[in-house]
C-alpha cells in the first residue's frame, strides 16, 4: 500500500515537472528566440488572452454552443448507428442490403459533406451537427457491427437452450451485452472523430458562438494568443470527454471485464 | 419424466461439394432418471448426437423424442452444459443461474430464491455476487450445471463438462455430480472421451465407433455407487471399453 502510494506520488511529481518544463521552454523560445506573438505567442500572452474580456465574456456560451453541436451530431450517430450496426451484425439479409451503400459512403471525408449540410439545413445547429454526425456515425456503426459479429456462438446457443428464443430476446439478453465492449470502443473512437469535425463544422459560420467558430474569428483578426487559448480548450475538453466516458463505461457497464486483459 | 428415444437417426454435414456422414442409423432408448454416458474416439459424433437431442442441430433422417414429443428445436426442457466456457461473463453467478427463470418471466423473488437453492446445491453460496472471471474452471462448470438445473429440465445434456479440468478437480466434480443427480433425479446424458469417467458415472455406457458414428455396443453397469476405481471389475470393464474403442478406430 505504502509502496503504491509512493509510486503514485512519484508519477504525479514527474507529470508536474514535465508540464512545468514544457511551459518554461515555451516561454523562453517565444520571448527570446522567436519574439513575435503572431508566429508564436508566449505562455504569458496566452494566459493574459484567456483572462481577457474578449474570451471570458462569452466563454460559457461558446462552450455550450460547441457541446450542443457535438451532442446533436453524436446523439444522431448513436440513434442511427447502433440499431443499424446491431441489425446488420445479426441479420444477414440486412447486412447484404446495407453493406454496399455503406462501403461507398464510408470513405467520403466528413468535411466533404459541408456543402450539403448547408444546403439541407442552412446555417443552423443541425448543419454543424450533421457534419459531426457523419464523422461519428461510421465508427459507431462498425463497433456495433463487429461486436455483434463477434458474439461467441456458445453464448447464443446457451441462451437458446435456456429459453431465450426470439431474435429480439437473443439480441437484448445475449448479443448486446456480449458486444458492449466493442460498442463502447466504437463510441469512443466516434467521439474523437466527431470532436475533430467540430472546428470545421463551426468554421463555416453556423452560429455566432462556439469554440471552433471563435478560433476562426480570432485567426482572421490575427489574434494568435486567442487562437492558442481556443486550441487548448478544444484539446482539454476532448480529453475530459474521453476520460469521463471511459470512467463511466469501465465502472458501470463493463465491470465484468475488469479481470480480462483488454 | 425424461425418456429419450432415438429412432434410426442419421446426420450428415454438407461440406463444399461433398457430404460427411457424422452419424448413421442410431437407435437408442434412454430411460427416465437414467445416467447414460456416450464414449467414443474423437470425431465419432458424440457432440453432434448430443446437440441433436438438445435441438441445436437437426437430424438428416430419423427422429428423437422426449416423452413422446418430437424434438424440433432448443427448449428449456432439455438443459445443456457445454464443453467450452458458456457462462455469460456480464452476469454475476446468481444472475447466470437465474437466466432461464428470467426468460420464463418468473418474478424476482422466485428467481433469487431458486438461484440460491441451486447455488447451495453446487456448494457456491458464498460466490453469489461474483462474476465468472473470478471463478476457477471447476467452479464455473458447477455454475453452468446449476444454471441448467435451475430451469428444472427433464433431461440434462452434458458435453465433456469436465474435459478442461485437472485430474483432481475432475474426480471431485464427478463425485459431486453424482450426489446432485441423486438429489434431483434427472435423466443425464453425459458425453466424455474418458472411459474411466464413464465407468465411474454411468448406469449405461454407449460406445460409439467413428466415421460414420454408429452405436457399437451398449453396456449395463448395474453397480452401486460410489464406485471403487481400483477394484478389478472396474479395471476389467475399463479395459474392455478401451478395446472396443481401439478396434473401432482401427477398422476405419
Ligand atoms: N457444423 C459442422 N459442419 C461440418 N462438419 C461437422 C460439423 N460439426 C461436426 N462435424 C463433423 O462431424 C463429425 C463428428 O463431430 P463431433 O460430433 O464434434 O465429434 P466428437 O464430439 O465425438 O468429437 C466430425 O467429423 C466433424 O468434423
Ligand atoms: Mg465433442
Amino acid at each position: 500500500m505504502n509502496i503504491r502510494l509512493h509510486s503514485r506520488i512519484r508519477r504525479e511529481l514527474l507529470t508536474a515537472l514535465s508540464v512545468a518544463a514544457a511551459i518554461v521552454l515555451w516561454q523562453v523560445v517565444a520571448e527570446f528566440i522567436v519574439d513575435n506573438r503572431i508566429i508564436l505567442p508566449s505562455f504569458t500572452d496566452v494566459v493574459a488572452a484567456f483572462l481577457s474580456p474578449a474570451v471570458m465574456n462569452s466563454l460559457l456560451i461558446d462552450l455550450g454552443t460547441s457541446l450542443l453541436h457535438f451532442g446533436v451530431g453524436l446523439g444522431a450517430a448513436l440513434l442511427i448507428g447502433i440499431p443499424l450496426g446491431v441489425g446488420m451484425g445479426w441479420f444477414r439479409t440486412l447486412d447484404s442490403l446495407a453493406d454496399p451503400i455503406i462501403e461507398v459512403l464510408r470513405p467520403i471525408p466528413p468535411l466533404a459533406w459541408i456543402p450539403f449540410a448547408i444546403i439541407w439545413f442552412g446555417l443552423t445547429t443541425q448543419a454543424a451537427g450533421f457534419v459531426i454526425f457523419v464523422g461519428a456515425f461510421f465508427p459507431i456503426l462498425t463497433g456495433a457491427y463487429t461486436g455483434l459479429r463477434g458474439v461467441p456462438k456458445t453464448f447464443v446457443e446457451a441462451g437458446k437452450v435456456l429459453g431465450c428464443d426470439t431474435n429480439l430476446e437473443l439480441i437484448r439478453h445475449i448479443a448486446l451485452p456480449a458486444a458492449l465492449p466493442a460498442i463502447a470502443s466504437g463510441i469512443r473512437v466516434a467521439m474523437g472523430v466527431g470532436w475533430m469535425c467540430l472546428v470545421a463544422a463551426e468554421i463555416f459560420g453556423v452560429s455566432r458562438y462556439g469554440i471552433g467558430h471563435k478560433l476562426w474569428v480570432s485567426y482572421s483578426l490575427q489574434n494568435m494568443p486567442n487562437v492558442v487559448v481556443y486550441m487548448l480548450i478544444l484539446g482539454f475538453l476532448g480529453l475530459v470527454i474521453d476520460r469521463l466516458f471511459r470512467a463511466y463505461t469501465d465502472s458501470r457497464l463493463l465491470r465484468w471485464r475488469t479481470g480480462e486483459v483488454v | 419424466m425424461g425418456r429419450v428415444i432415438i429412432n434410426s437417426l442419421s446426420k450428415s454435414f454438407a461440406k463444399e461439394n461433398e457430404s460427411i456422414t457424422a452419424l448413421r442409423d442410431i437407435n437408442l432408448e434412454i430411460r427416465d432418471d437414467e445416467f447414460v454416458c456416450f464414449v467414443g474416439p474423437s470425431g465419432c459424433g458424440k457432440t453432434t448426437l448430443l446437440r441433436i437431442i438438445a435441438g441445436l442441430e437437426t437430424a438428416t433422417a430419423g427422429s428423437v423424442t422426449l416423452d413422446g414429443e418430437a424434438i424440433t428445436g432448443p427448449d428449456p426442457k432439455r438443459g445443456m452444459v457445454f464443453q467450452e466456457y458458456s457462462l455469460f461473463p456480464w452476469r454475476t453467478v446468481t444472475e447466470n443461474i437465474a437466466f432461464g427463470l428470467e426468460m420464463k418471466g418468473a418474478p424476482k423473488s422466485e428467481r433469487s430464491r431458486t438461484a440460491r437453492e441451486y447455488l447451495d446445491l453446487v456448494g457456491l453460496a458464498q460466490f453469489a455476487d461474483h462474476y465468472p472471471y473470478e471463478l476457477s474452471g471447476g467452479m464455473r462448470q458447477r455454475v453452468a450445471i446449476a444454471r441448467a438445473l435451475a430451469n428444472d429440465p427433464d433431461v440434462l445434456l452434458m458435453d465433456e463438462p469436465f474435459g478442461a479440468l485437472d485430474a483432481q478437480t475432475r474426480n471431485r466434480m464427478q463425485k459431486e455430480l453424482l450426489s446432485i443427480w441423486e438429489k434431483t433425479r434427472k435423466t443425464i446424458v453425459f458425453v466424455t472421451h474418458s472411459v474411466d469417467e464413464a465407468v465411474y458415472l454411468a448406469d449405461r455406457i454407449v460406445v460409439l465407433s467413428g466415421r460414420p458414428g454408429t452405436v457399437r455396443e451398449v453396456l449395463d453397469l448395474p453397480w452401486a455407487r460410489p464406485r471403487d476405481r481400483t477394484s478389478t471389475e472396474f479395471a476389467d470393464i475399463r479395459r474392455y471399453v478401451l478395446q472396443l474403442i481401439n478396434e473401432g478406430e482401427q477398422t476405419q
